[in-house]
């Protein structure tokens, strides 16, 4: 029994539609590991480039119980791979509590709203709404941006769908989305005195929990949780702290240059540059951020993001010793 | 003007008071506008407003007009056009993802807002989607209406789309009546002719019968 729970096999022909229980808003289990207190994981899937679903099961085995949800990504980077939506159909088949990320790039309110519909038919419980970086950093740069929503358009929209029963049209729902809707944050960038405000906003518009970006400056993320406890955000919204390990100090410059919105201090590309094995440090240093990370008050988890690193995921969660902690404990 | 636009969020206080005397000034002539018809005034506001706006804000003429909840930064210079406050990819220094050599647009709105008033609270609102519909509109004449219509209290549209929005987005509707309309758009701030004006502004002078053809 490893304590994380992994959900029954989702048919949405046979069975009937997943009801939450009392006082939740989806029947998502990583919704019900955080109101249980629990320190809740997330783990991002790598997206095949395929038409074949066993390369999804292929890329989500690491994953099985050491996660309470596994994200399917909406061609993040703006570079295109299988949809989130089709992802997330395959994982609550095959028994995975999936997160459908929006991206407000590619597809308008009409796309949006419509997609919600889908995707809580085929059983997924958990959304985190996006904005989505520029078509220009992907591998189309020139397709045409849509921004139609912003991320917090869209998550007032959905939480309308949810909570009133309505589209954004005002057109009822026979059956309304139950879904736990969360949203992004980016600590360690710029406007950095914002970005807890720019938080508490994501908050009233909806979000009922948070994955932030990659958090490898503990410092300025304390600072960012201690601006978030004082705007009274404590027991308003989850918070699942975004970590992963680096391969090498190469890849880590990579990032820096290439990925928008990643922050690596210099210390860490000094610290893989000396090391005898990169891939080892990477891993040692993903565990040490989660330990430090941990001990912050408001957080409430880690989002794993191991891009083609995915088999450490297990590893990291063991040696962290948040597996300890959650075995025998029933969600 | 990327200078003069800069300019514009420095003095963010200035243009607020000017803003709020200006809005209140147009609801007081709301009477007299609705004896001239908001229809007829359509076309030279919106002329006004992109000339005076496109100098000092860059604006795109949205006809949905936040600035009070911007800190005088207009968000549709933004390349993904957000209205509710930046994205995850500001650059070092506050420059733009797409566009590294512009300020972010967000981080200049948020300067300017805590410059005003009552900037830190009205950034804060969430804001709903833009309505392409209204796109090239004057979006004084719409705040007229709107808070005029608000004040009389009679709701002329009862387009049950439009209150869902209102509803999601009170407190936005609250600040910034135009970016949940409820009165009824005159014909000429509807999109269609909103972007024949625009162009005929870069071509000739309309034929004699497009005239009666627009003031239907």
């Amino acid at each position: 029994m490893s304590g994380f729970q992994t959900p029954e096999p989702f048919d949405p022909v046979s069975d009937v539609p997943l009801v939450p229980p009392p006082g939740h808003k989806s029947a998502s289990i990583l919704e019900r590991t955080l109101r249980k207190g629990l320190f809740a994981v997330t783990a991002e899937l790598n997206p095949p480039d395929s038409a074949d679903p066993r390369d999804v099961l292929k890329a989500v085995e690491p994953f099985r119980a050491v996660t309470d949800a596994v994200n399917a990504t909406d061609a993040s980077g703006a570079n295109c791979h299988m949809s989130s939506m089709g992802i997330c159909s395959i994982l609550s088949r095959v028994g995975y509590s999936p997160v459908l990320q929006i991206s407000c790039r590619d597809r308008n309110r009409i796309a949006i709203q419509g997609d919600v519909l889908g995707a809580a038919a085929m059983g997924v419980g958990n959304v985190l709404c996006l904005t989505g970086d520029g078509v220009g950093v992907g591998d189309q740069p020139g397709a045409r941006p849509v921004f139609d929503f912003d991320s917090l358009s869209l998550l007032r929209a959905l939480k309308t769908m949810r909570d009133e029963g309505l589209f954004l049209s005002g057109r009822k729902l026979t059956t309304p989305p139950r879904i736990f809707l969360g949203a992004a944050e980016n600590p360690c960038v710029a406007p950095l005195d914002w970005r807890a405000d720019r938080l508490e906003k994501k908050v009233r518009a909806g979000a009922d929990f948070i994955q932030t970006n990659y958090i490898f400056d503990v410092e300025v993320f304390r600072r960012f949780m201690g601006r978030v406890s004082d705007l009274g955000l404590d027991g308003k919204v989850y918070i699942l702290a975004g970590v992963g390990p680096l391969a090498s100090a190469k890849s880590a410059r990579w990032m820096r240059s290439n990925v928008p919105g990643i922050h690596i201090p210099d210390a860490i590309v000094d610290r893989l540059e000396r090391a005898e094995k990169p891939g080892d440090e990477g891993k040692k240093l993903c565990i040490e951020l989660i330990q430090r990370i941990r001990e912050i008050p408001g957080v409430h988890g880690v989002h794993v993001m191991a891009y083609r690193r995915e088999h450490l995921v297990g590893e990291i969660i063991e040696d962290s010793g948040i597996l300890k902690e959650r075995r025998g404990v029933t969600v | 003007m990327y200078a003069l636009r800069r300019f514009a969020v420095r003095q963010s206080r200035f243009f607020e008071s000017f803003y709020k005397g200006f809005e209140r000034t147009m609801v007081a002539f709301d009477p007299v506008m609705r004896a001239i018809g908001y229809n007829r005034l359509e076309r030279p506001f919106a002329l006004a407003e992109r000339m005076v706006k496109g100098a000092l804000f860059d604006c795109q003429m949205c006809g949905q007009c936040v600035l009070s909840s911007t800190g005088m930064s207009c968000p549709m210079n933004c390349p993904k056009t957000l209205r509710n406050g930046p994205c995850g990819g500001v650059r070092d220094g506050g420059f733009c993802e797409v566009k590294p050599a512009m300020r972010c647009v967000w981080v200049e709105a948020w300067e300017g807002a805590s410059r005003m008033k009552d900037g830190m609270e009205r950034i804060r609102v969430v804001q709903p989607p833009v309505n392409r519909e209204l796109e090239g509109s004057s979006s004084w004449l719409r705040v007229a209406r709107e808070k005029a219509a608000e004040r009389r209290d009679a709701r002329q549209s009862v387009d049950p789309s439009k209150h869902a929005i209102a509803r999601a987005f009170q407190r936005a509707r609250r600040f910034e009546p135009s970016t949940a309309p409820l009165a009824a758009e005159p014909s000429e701030a509807l999109a269609d002719q909103a972007v024949a004006e625009r162009t005929a502004i870069f071509t000739k002078a309309p034929a004699a019968d497009e005239g009666k053809e627009r003031s239907r």
